[in-house]
């Protein structure tokens, strides 16, 4: 071999060497959804640099998904969500053997996250919660008494109490596939229904209390729960519960309580999954397995207060979480959660139309 | 005509193809298509074959968002301007036959111009408001969302146009009356806010309108009010920051015809015995008029279609075209629906355009 060709082979080298130290993995995640660490030590075992983009609605996450060509390896879509996308041929089939931690599952959630996607054959869980009441506690009982029925949507959806609420602000979820399963809960009727007969029976529920809500807003009640701007907030669940902790460090007298309604909560799942156009396909097993592991599960969870479909992780669970029944609930709440499935285009179109009705009154 | 000359007229012939038509052409195909769980979300597709997805085409999505009404309310107000312009200036003639002495005459012209803005608003505002009752008893309209937001952005333009003309007119004539030497720098303050993000500035105003915001603190320091006034997420929020985003767009065509203008013509008309108010609406506002026509049109079409503004400083009331596209896109997932909405504020929005034209290509003449 001549001198030259060496040297060309070694320039061809390089840049092949180039091109692989360059990887890149892009995530695509709710906001303040992960502990920040995490990232950093996935780049640091893998070599691959991680790129994190957020999100705070299912919505514009499925107009990505659906227009294709998002440039993400890995997206969160919520269970219906992700039902709809898979249809839809969005995401591509895992492959079980890239993911050597898949032993770690829990067994309870992934039976559940099946209603979604059959066999968990596109999707892991990473986290799940549920939809409730975010109080807070001391204004409230000094607005209706010692007795305010925090732990009811009676609280939310009973003009009576709505009315005197007003004054100190409620804030409701912007999130229609959330609030009308809760409204036709507390009516009574199935919070799953696809009837949109059904589903206009919420109209009236919201049009008596919608003079009383403060904004539809799905992450702006964090800050104002936690400030004491607001003293009631229909939100997820560890999202009123960060709410919690910031008032407790801020040390501002504010007492945020997160209660599961009792008559039935909404239980949501926030899936990963792989697009079916992701251009480093590989990389983005490597980021679920990553996840998946134990340790890195549990700092996920120890940090943002939402329990995840991870059996092996809740050993390292601090007892905040796994002790807290708001995040991992008894058996007689789990027994009162429902979920949902996703609705159709006509039945979808009722729903957004009804929804639009209740924040701008057109 | 040359092959070399038929090149050069083809290069903007070519950009208005690849730019406008066709992307105009992918929108129209979607508006005609129906929703799907599929990527792309809507069928038919190319996939299908030509002829299958042409013939899978339909204009129920325009029946839906109530096309008809939309079009036929629009041509009716159309026509009444076009009338009231053809009518104007005889029965001016007729009222008016000299209007070139006097002050007396100046007011009365000064009168009649603001009697043009008058009538035609109330005109516009008489025609969409009998209109919409009258029509939904002829049209079988489903869904009333889209006709009102039509409508709504159409007043939300209108008066945030008038609103810009009257605050930048006094600027662009302080600017033009201004000592030579300090215009570049008066031309500078007015291009600056453009250095920074429209987004942020946007964002501005939110601090600067919130109920804790500078401006209640302000006036409640100062002991103006007691409690604060609650401007944010209402439409004077959209007014307040549509005029600010656009006020350069009229300050700046209005400028540029004061500028050029010849100081000596007012001289001669006051010396013909015109009041300074006299000579500033015979000679002046007239020489004007194809910037103030053409910083309205600037600032008219762009408004109309606005997301930004509505979005982040409206409320749930504020219901502009822009916003209800934006929700039928992200929040229905409805490409087919969104796109009819955008095929038709295209159509509405092609007459004032063609009037813009219209007025620029008469102003070189």
């Amino acid at each position: 071999m001549t001198h030259s060709k060496l040297l060309s082979a070694a320039a061809a080298l390089a840049l092949v060497a180039g091109s692989a130290m360059g990887e890149e993995v892009r995530v695509y995640n709710w906001s303040d959804y992960i502990d920040e660490e995490l990232l950093t030590k996935f780049e640091e075992e893998t070599g691959i640099d991680l790129i994190y983009d957020v999100f705070d609605s299912n919505e514009v996450l499925e107009t990505k998904m659906l227009s294709g060509g998002s440039g993400y390896d890995v997206v969160v879509p919520s269970g219906t969500f992700l039902q709809r996308q898979i249809t839809a041929g969005a995401f591509q089939a895992l492959d079980q053997s890239m993911l050597s931690n898949n032993g770690n599952l829990w067994d309870v959630i992934e039976a559940r996250t099946a209603q979604y996607d059959p066999d968990n054959v596109y999707s892991i869980n990473y986290m799940w919660g549920t939809t409730g009441l975010g109080v807070n506690t001391g204004r409230v009982a000094e607005i209706l008494g010692d007795d305010a029925p925090i732990d009811s949507l009676a609280l939310v959806f009973d003009p009576a109490n709505m009315e005197k609420l007003a004054e100190c602000g409620v804030q409701f979820l912007d999130a229609p596939s959330e609030m009308i399963p809760a409204a036709l809960q507390f009516l009574g009727e199935d919070p799953d229904s696809q009837d949109p007969d059904v589903i206009a029976l919420t109209a009236p529920v919201f049009e008596a209390i919608r003079p009383y809500v403060q904004k539809f807003h799905s992450s702006e009640y964090i800050n104002a729960l936690a400030n004491g701007d607001i003293c009631v907030a229909f939100g997820w669940s560890g999202d009123i519960l960060q709410a919690r902790d910031r008032a407790w460090e801020a040390d501002n007298g504010v007492e945020i309580a997160y209660n599961a309604p009792t008559e039935g909560a909404l239980m949501w799942f926030d899936q990963m999954a792989i697009p079916v156009d992701a251009p480093n396909v590989d990389g983005a097993h490597k980021f679920l397995n990553f996840i998946m592991d134990a340790q890195n599960m549990a700092d996920a969870s120890n940090y943002v207060y939402y329990a995840n479909g991870n059996a092996a992780s809740q050993e390292f669970l601090v007892e905040d979480v796994i002790g807290d029944t708001a995040i991992y609930p008894d058996a007689d709440t789990l027994a009162n959660l429902y979920t949902t499935t996703p609705y159709d285009a006509a039945v979808q179109r009722v729903v957004t139309r009804l929804w639009t009705r209740v924040k701008s009154g057109q | 005509m040359n092959l070399r000359a038929r090149l050069l007229i083809f290069v903007p012939y070519a950009w208005l193809l690849v730019f406008f038509l066709v992307p105009f052409g992918i929108v129209l195909k979607i508006s005609l298509s129906d929703i799907a769980l599929a990527i792309p979300p809507y069928v038919p597709t190319m996939k299908d074959g030509f002829w299958t997805m042409i013939r899978g085409l339909d204009l129920e999505n325009y029946a839906f968002i109530g096309a008809g009404a939309v079009f036929a309310s629009f041509t009716l107000l159309v026509l009444a301007i076009a009338m009231f312009q053809i009518l104007y200036p005889r029965v001016r003639r007729a009222l008016i036959p000299d209007a070139r002495y006097g002050i007396f005459d100046s007011a009365a012209v000064a009168l009649t111009a603001l009697a043009v803005v008058v009538v035609n608003i109330a005109v516009l505002v008489a025609v969409l408001s009998f209109l919409f009752p009258v029509l939904s008893d002829f049209v079988d309209i489903p869904d009333f969302l889209y006709f009102a937001a039509y409508l709504s952005s159409l007043k939300i333009a209108l008066i945030s146009t008038l609103l810009t003309l009257l605050i930048g007119y006094p600027i662009a004539y302080g600017m033009a009356r201004s000592a030579e030497h300090w215009r570049p720098t008066l031309l500078m303050l007015v291009i600056l806010p453009f250095w920074t993000s429209f987004l942020i500035r946007v964002y501005a105003w939110m601090g600067i309108l919130s109920t804790e915001g500078y401006l209640n603190q302000l006036l409640i320091n100062i002991g103006v009010i007691s409690d604060p006034l609650v401007i944010l997420n209402t439409n004077i929020a959209v007014y307040i920051g549509i005029v600010y985003t656009y006020l350069p767009f009229m300050v700046l065509p209005i400028y540029a015809s004061l500028d050029k203008m010849d100081d000596s013509l007012v001289e001669a008309a006051e010396d013909l015995g015109c009041t300074a108010l006299s000579a500033f609406w015979l000679v002046t506002a007239p020489l004007s008029k194809p910037g103030v026509i053409a910083g309205c049109f600037l600032v008219f079409i762009p408004t109309l279609g606005e997301f930004v503004i509505p979005s982040l400083l409206g409320g749930s009331n504020t219901l502009m075209i822009g916003k209800v596209l934006w929700e039928e896109f992200f929040n229905n997932r409805d490409w087919p629906v969104a796109s009819a909405v955008a095929v038709i504020l295209l159509f509405i929005l092609i007459v004032p355009i063609v009037a813009f034209q219209r007025n620029q290509e008469g102003g070189e003449r």
